[in-house]
């Protein structure tokens, strides 16, 4: 007789700790066969007003660490990752079909990924910041400096590489971040808690909660501690919902338009102009002469 | 003789100085589409006043639908030549435009200060001179967009609808017509309908240079005017700067329709001195920190921190600093404060002292000037016993009403400058060096003046954090909302 197999329930991690939703919801997520190949939590608007205090408590320690420091953490993150190709690949054809290759593809792109922006950590400052000639016996310039708490709606495919790569660009930078995982496959977002666990991301750094994406979207765009968004292939009428909801606190929301196989192309998604919408720029005068 | 018992310090007084230069003004100003004045469609017009004098200079197109759907058309039709115009071309147009300002530079000054109510001093010295340096400084970077932005392309972003204030009128439109047009873009301009006379004569400047027909174009209004121009559909971008409550209604309309957005909104400033700090220049910096322009500064210090060591001091010098200051007539050149833009904003100013003195806060006004019957006038004044829940420690007055508070230690300090959803700007005063620099870093604000304020430049970067609003404008950073990225 067949060996029963161990479906895996898949909890949600929220300030370091993998936590069920308080609501007792799950949803079955059930592979191409329709079989149902793992439960995932049933994330609340109470989950994720939880996961923003988390975030925003991780905000100082993470956005006050050196550019170095955080580089090293990211490229521990892309280091665990890579040890769990074979599960990840596994993770996303469960709901996609694709040949393995094509999905450890995705895998290492997201490795790739993760790694070029480890890299950007101690460097984007340079690029994106600068000193200004003003007309005057002033020292001027401009720095970029994280905004906080940003919330990131992973696309439905890639389903990891969409995820890593719009997660990688407001992390690099300092900020923290909640990730709502996609609706259709939420498995490599549930499994990536486990890489952060096991990298040296400090608590509440990173949160993941799964569940249905759409309700979640007003409490995202308007929960005020929430700095900014950052999501891909949204329809227009969730762009709407997202964009109104987020005027009254002047969120910055940036809708990337990644498609394809641009995903795939480190230079494109690990751009410092993919940084640049998730910092604010500073500008600091002081007189040069007395 | 009788010299030695005169009352030197309150009798003797300067004598007018005016600056005699006639500026003459059409009655009737026209709408400024596709190269061309035109009466507007709407055939409706409204009265521009001088709030110093409250006599009306003249007579302003009231720009209706048909009328901004005549001018997005021009920006339109003008669209494709201007961005495929080689760089280095379009900057020779923004060059002569710039050097036109120069030339004309005390006519925009009294006009700017006749219809705005601004000290010709600061016309004069400040919003003109910046106005020819923007225009200078984004000429040159025409040709040269493919350094601004490694790694990725750029290409202008369409038609830019641009909407501007009323307190720094010509040099708001400078800050958005020349990154716009040295980009590639064509515009769209709706000064504030207080202001529109400076625009307007800048629209002659473009023809006196021959920048193509409908490459800029100036409608002026209301409101109305401003919402039928953000939200037309052939409008690609909308640049605002003005009150945070209307930058949110913009971001709300245009909500999902892919409109890039700058929105450059209110704040409510800190500005922190330290025990350590040079008192004088910190004094002077206070001052110019909130009286400039009236107070009509968004990145006003309106709340000042003062640590509680040097409280006295600080108020004593401030006491005796703001007594010096001269109110009155804009147009004379020892002018330090001019007349309040308009009625409406006069009213605004004044319920908010009354509200400062009803919610228990000590108000000092302590300026003698004899001001003038007619104008719209408002005693310079600061608040001592201001706690951080008052209304006039929160809310953004936009006129030249100070709050002072104290605190103990740098954290405090940064915490209660922080707390506020506004993020535009901060003052830091003190004459230790890593202290600057470790409180400018914790200050949640776009810009921070260190043993200054109030400091402005082409190539300096401005906007705001958190409600303060998004995008820069000035500098390489001020280029970024103006080009779509290829490649990213």
């Amino acid at each position: 007789m067949a060996r029963l197999t161990v479906a895996k329930t898949y909890k949600m991690y929220i300030g370091g700790k993998f936590t069920r939703t308080e609501s007792g919801r799950s949803i079955a997520i059930k592979n191409l066969q329709g079989e149902v190949a793992a439960h995932v939590c049933h994330a609340s608007r109470k989950d994720f007003r939880g996961a923003v205090e988390c975030a925003r408590g991780a905000f100082s320690t993470w956005s006050d660490c050196t550019g170095y420091l955080r580089g090293q953490i990211l490229y521990r993150m892309a280091e665990m990752l890579e040890g769990r190709r074979d599960e990840f690949a596994s993770a996303i054809q469960t709901m996609q079909k694709m040949t393995i290759a094509a999905a450890r593809k995705e895998v290492d792109a997201s490795v790739d990924c993760l790694v070029q922006f480890a890299g950007w950590t101690d460097k984007f400052q340079q690029v994106l910041g600068c000193a200004n000639p003003v007309a005057g016996a002033y020292y001027n310039f401009t720095t970029p400096q994280a905004q906080g708490v940003v919330a990131v709606i992973a696309p439905h495919t890639p389903s990891l590489l969409g995820l890593v790569a719009l997660l990688g660009a407001p992390l690099c930078a300092g900020n923290t971040v909640i990730v709502v995982g996609s609706d259709v496959n939420p498995i490599p977002a549930a499994i990536l808690g486990e890489v952060c666990q096991t990298s040296d991301i400090p608590s509440g750094v990173i949160n993941i909660v799964t569940g249905v994406q759409s309700e979640l979207y007003e409490h995202i765009a308007t929960h005020r501690q929430v700095a900014g968004i950052y999501s891909a292939a949204l329809a227009k009428k969730d762009r709407v919902e997202i964009e109104q909801g987020a005027a009254d606190s002047m969120k910055r929301v940036r809708f990337s338009t990644l498609d394809g196989d641009d995903w795939f192309d480190g230079s494109i998604t690990a751009s410092p102009w993919n940084i640049e919408p998730f910092v604010e720029m500073k500008t600091i005068w002081h007189p040069s002469a007395c | 003789m009788t010299i030695a018992t005169q009352d030197t310090s309150t009798e003797w007084d300067y004598s007018p100085a005016l600056d005699s230069t006639k500026v003459t003004i059409e009655q009737k100003n026209k709408l400024y589409i596709g190269g061309k004045f035109v009466s507007p469609r709407s055939r409706a017009w409204f009265a521009t006043t001088n709030p110093a004098t409250e006599k009306k200079l003249a007579d302003i197109a009231r720009a209706g639908k048909a009328d901004v759907n005549a001018a997005v058309f021009a920006a339109k039709t003008a669209l494709p030549k201007w961005s495929r115009l080689s760089g280095s071309e379009r900057a020779k147009y923004l060059y002569r435009i710039a050097r036109r300002i120069q030339e004309r530079a005390r006519e925009f000054a009294i006009l700017e200060t006749m219809d705005g109510g601004k000290p010709i001093k600061e016309s004069r010295d400040v919003d003109i001179p910046l106005v020819a340096q923007h225009f200078f400084y984004y000429a040159g970077w025409a040709d040269k967009l493919a350094y601004a932005f490694p790694g990725a392309s750029s290409s202008p972003v369409g038609v830019c609808a641009q909407i501007i204030p009323w307190n720094f009128p010509l040099l708001m439109a400078s800050w958005k017509l020349a990154p716009a047009l040295a980009c590639g873009n064509t515009c769209v301009l709706k000064p504030a309908e207080t202001t529109s006379l400076t625009a307007l004569r800048l629209a002659e400047v473009f023809q006196e240079v021959g920048l193509p027909d409908g490459v800029a174009n100036i409608i002026t209004g209301e409101g109305d005017t401003g919402r039928f121009l953000a939200e037309h559909k052939a409008v690609h971008k909308v640049a605002f700067t003005g009150s945070t409550e209307v930058g949110k209604l913009l971001m709300r309309q245009t909500a999902g329709t892919g409109k890039k957005r700058t929105l450059e909104l209110g704040g409510k400033s800190a500005n922190i001195i330290f025990a350590d700090a040079a008192i004088d220049q910190a004094v002077e910096g206070i001052i110019s920190g909130i009286y400039f322009n009236q107070g009509h500064v968004c990145c006003a210090g309106s709340r000042l921190f003062v640590e509680e060591s040097i409280l006295e001091e600080v108020i004593h010098k401030l006491t005796r600093r703001l007594g010096s200051l001269r109110v009155g007539d804009p147009l004379d050149k020892n002018t330090d404060l001019g007349a309040v833009n308009s009625k409406e904003q006069l009213k605004t100013i004044e319920r908010y002292i009354r509200c400062g003195v009803e919610e228990g806060a000590e108000l000092h006004q302590t300026n003698t000037s004899r001001l003038p019957k007619k104008g719209n006038w408002c005693n310079p004044c600061f608040f001592t016993d201001v706690q951080p829940s008052h209304t006039i420690a929160r809310e953004e007055i936009f006129g030249p009403v100070l709050s002072v508070m104290t605190f103990r230690t740098p954290e405090e300090a940064i915490a209660r400058a922080n707390n506020s959803p506004y993020g535009l700007a901060a003052g830091v005063w003190t004459n230790k060096g890593a202290k600057i620099f470790e409180v400018a870093k914790k200050l949640d604000a776009g810009i921070v003046w260190c043993n200054t304020y109030n400091k402005f430049d082409a190539a300096s970067p401005f906007g705001g954090f958190k409600e303060s609003g998004f995008g820069r404008e000035g500098g390489v950073h001020g280029l970024r909302p103006y080009v779509r990225l290829g490649g990213v």
